[in-house]
């Protein structure tokens, strides 16, 4: 599979002039690169130029940043956002979803299909692509739907969707129900070579009244809590028992797919297991599902409803398990950014959906790595490695390599939110949380795509 | 207290408070004219999302009874019909500066943001599958009135558990009042983890009911059977109807109505020596003018911040004597 770099996707600063910039001091950590120490790193033309010793790089020229006590990584990929565009530009449009992305420290994003009316012909993702390189503050993929209509019955056209710059397909917020239609888009990958990002829902079993009902559809994890509260529930093997089935198919038909957001402990489960058979799959996770369990829906609040649902203890132990395992591949957000309106009701009526992009590093920070449950350095790599499975090369720091960085100050104590949201939208369930830890600057392709407010950049030369 | 949303909420001390007070009322029904001043000028919004009977007239009726003013919204052909969402209905409905607000809702949690964005005391009169506060509290106290305790006592809730907001306020308002709780019924309609989550034991048989104090059936409803949680109501009710086959000699029955004869309950038992059913309608009366009470004239805003908290003795209702 031939890699593209990630300044190949559509945004605003692809025209402007490269900057020359040194960061010095900086605590430079990129597991992958098998970089972790204290370096002055330079950005020239647009590539990481040299991690030289520090206080040895020459300061004479560009901009120079004082980066001491500060961690340079390279900067995040997700590989699952809504931006809402086209129809639903009130909750988020591709201007304030990457701004959004940019001030989290992610140098590349990928959106998913399911807007309205859902991106499944080529010119949907034309003019989304015309848009991003007009509007979008970092690098934007666009997935199209494997189905027409999101309908999950006839493939769409996904050759010249392919041609037309479509990064991926997925038909994400729903299921692929239909294990014949499935098969037949995994058949037809052969052809067009991308990968398909997969929402894995028995509908059969996540919505308890039955087909005849389908608005009362489970609305949090089955278990104990959903047991106290009376709510429907959708039960972990409504998820992990799709996996089964599409790593089955991926299998058979020599495919690959990536399953998004693992939830349960089942699904991690059967991830290994297709692993270790040799299916070609991979898979991702979110902040939200490592930090949070449903022990959170007690308070009946609609922030922590999201689909998949939050579930518990034991599930999130097994999801941090598979993260430093290695058998879940990267962290994604699934951005979904919702209107006051659809969020202000009852639970069950509420919209499903959170919004994530401006507090994932800190969260995973604050709840996983300064506790010292997960290494840093897990966390760094997991946090861009959703670019391989959609045939990006991965951000790096080595010399030589595209300058996607992002400047962190591990230290840094704020809230979540207190300063209002980049995003259109603020349906977060980490709002209100202590945050340590935050991203000071991105730098994508080496122009500086995000720089914090109260972040004072020095400038010599 | 502030509102009454749940019984998770409420400490053992509300609830002796308020079956004292219930019993205080049970003496102004005996009388010729029923009715007391305690809540005159104050008024109360009934809020119902859901169809009910007993429910509704009751909390009216309590409500007039303490000479409030009520004002009764039903979902059907009001602005709710036209899509008003609940926030802006409870900010319209609010503009009237009532003092509380009884909502019925098809949603969990309707009454706690009812709570939050209105300044009335808010009472649960159901929501969703959720809760049903009042309705515990009445057969609480429709139980001690024939048992002086529940100490010790077992309990066994029967039938469609999963959707049952009267059965989850039950098991926590028994369990409160030191009843040990079995729930039962079939397995498909017995949420996984109740056990945990509420602290009952869980039966997917009537072979123990023996055992039982109390027998509290449930309300099927028919539309499970179309939703493939039971195969036939003819084989729930064989294998889960209480009759008088099942039902011992002093063994209490309960049931929250509307009954469905001949489905969860055998006629026969239903108009039986054991069943209480109809004794439950008469103490949600009273009860519930002992939650809007406790609510509104129990405790107060005190001018100034801070609360009123009420005496722990029950002051004599005083009749009205002549209309003034």
């Amino acid at each position: 599979m031939t890699e593209n770099p990630i300044s190949s996707l559509q945004w605003r600063g692809a025209g402007g002039p490269p900057e020359t910039l040194v960061l010095t001091r900086a605590s430079v950590l990129d597991p992958r690169a098998g970089v972790n120490g204290v370096h002055d790193v330079v950005v020239r033309d647009g590539r990481v130029a040299e991690l030289a010793a520090p206080g040895s790089a020459d300061p004479v020229e560009g901009e120079v940043i004082d980066a001491e006590g500060k961690a340079v990584f390279p900067a995040f990929v997700d590989p699952h956002v809504h931006l809402r565009t086209p129809g639903d530009e009130d909750e988020e449009d591709i201007e304030t979803g990457t701004r959004s992305a940019a001030a989290g420290g992610y140098c590349c994003v990928l959106a998913m299909a399911n807007t309205e009316p859902p991106v499944d012909t080529a010119a949907d993702v034309r003019s989304l692509r015309e848009r991003a390189a007009q509007d979008a503050s970092v690098p934007t993929g666009f997935l199209a739907t494997v189905t027409r209509g999101m309908k999950g019955e006839e493939l769409t056209e996904m050759a010249e969707l392919r041609d037309a710059g479509a990064i991926g397909f997925s038909d994400d917020g729903l299921p692929i129900s239909n294990a014949r239609v499935l098969r037949r888009a995994l058949q037809y990958q052969s052809l067009v070579g991308a990968n398909f990002a997969l929402h894995e829902e028995d509908h059969g079993l996540s919505r308890p009244a039955g087909p005849h009902q389908p608005h009362l559809g489970g609305v949090m994890h089955e278990g104990v809590v959903s047991a106290a509260l009376g709510l429907a529930g959708i039960p972990s093997i409504a998820e992990s028992s799709m996996i089964a089935r599409d790593a089955a198919l991926a299998a058979y038909e020599d495919a690959r797919i990536h399953v998004q957001h693992l939830s349960a402990r089942e699904s991690v489960a059967a991830v290994t297991a297709a692993k270790d058979a040799g299916v070609r799959l991979t898979c991702e996770v979110t902040p939200h599902h490592l930090t949070l369990t449903d022990d959170e829906v007690h308070s009946l609040d609609s922030r922590f409803k999201m689909n998949p649902p939050l579930r518990s203890e034991d599930d999130r132990q097994a999801l941090i398990e598979g993260l430093r395992s290695g058998v879940i591949d990267c962290i994604a957000t699934d951005h979904a950014p919702h209107a006051p309106e659809e969020k202000e009701v009852p639970f069950e009526e509420a919209a499903m959906g959170v919004i994530g992009l401006e507090t994932a590093m800190a969260v995973l920070h604050t709840e996983l790595v300064l506790p010292g449950v997960i290494d840093l350095g897990i966390v760094v790599e997991r946090m861009s490695a959703g670019a391989a499975p959609f045939d990006l090369v991965p951000p790096s720091v080595a010399p030589g390599s595209e300058a996607n960085l992002v400047l962190f100050d591990p230290e840094a104590a704020w809230e979540a939110g207190a300063e209002g949201w980049e995003s259109r939208s603020a349906n977060s369930c980490f709002a209100g949380l202590a945050l340590r830890g935050r991203v000071l600057a991105t730098i994508v392709a080496g122009r500086v795509a995000y720089r914090q407010r109260s972040f004072a950049m020095g400038v010599a030369g | 207290m502030r509102h009454l949303l749940t019984i998770a909420d409420l400490e053992r001390a509300d609830v002796d408070r308020i079956m004292k007070r219930a019993e205080g009322f049970a003496e102004v029904g005996r009388r010729d004219i029923k009715k007391v001043p305690t809540l005159r000028g104050r008024t109360i919004v009934n809020l119902f999302y859901e169809s009910s009977t007993r429910t509704s007239s009751s909390f009216e009726l309590a409500a007039k009874r303490l000479s409030a003013d009520v004002v009764s919204v039903k979902a059907v052909g009001s602005s709710v019909d036209k899509g008003e969402s609940l926030k802006d209905t409870i900010a319209t409905l609010s503009a009237y500066g009532p003092e509380a607000i009884v909502i019925r809702s098809p949603h969990a949690g309707a009454a706690g943001l009812v709570a939050r964005w209105s300044e009335a005391a808010v009472v649960n009169a159901g929501d969703g599958k959720h809760e049903h506060p009042s309705q515990a509290l009445l057969d609480v106290y429709t139980l001690l009135r024939r048992l002086d305790s529940l100490e010790g006592k077992r309990v066994w809730i029967v039938g469609d558990v999963l959707h049952s907001r009267v059965a989850r306020s039950n098991v926590l308002a028994f369990r409160m009042m030191g009843a040990e709780v079995t729930v039962c019924g079939p397995p498909t309609l017995i949420p996984r983890g109740i056990a945990a989550a509420l602290g009952c034991e869980v039966s997917f048989d009537l072979e123990g009911l023996a055992a039982a104090d109390v027998v509290y059936a449930l309300r099927m409803q028919r539309e499970r059977m179309r939703e493939t949680f039971v195969p036939s109501i003819r084989e729930y009710a064989a294998r889960y109807q209480i009759d008088s086959r099942r039902l011992g000699p002093r063994q209490l029955l309960m049931h929250p109505g509307p009954v469905n004869r001949g489905v969860e309950l055998s006629p026969e038992v239903i108009d039986g020596p054991n069943s209480l059913i109809t004794e439950q309608v008469e103490s949600g009366l009273v009860v519930r003018m002992a939650i809007l009470y406790e609510l509104l004239a129990g405790s107060r805003p005190q001018p100034g911040g801070g609360r009123i908290e009420p005496a722990d003795e029950l002051p004599e209702p005083t009749p009205i004597k002549e209309p003034a």
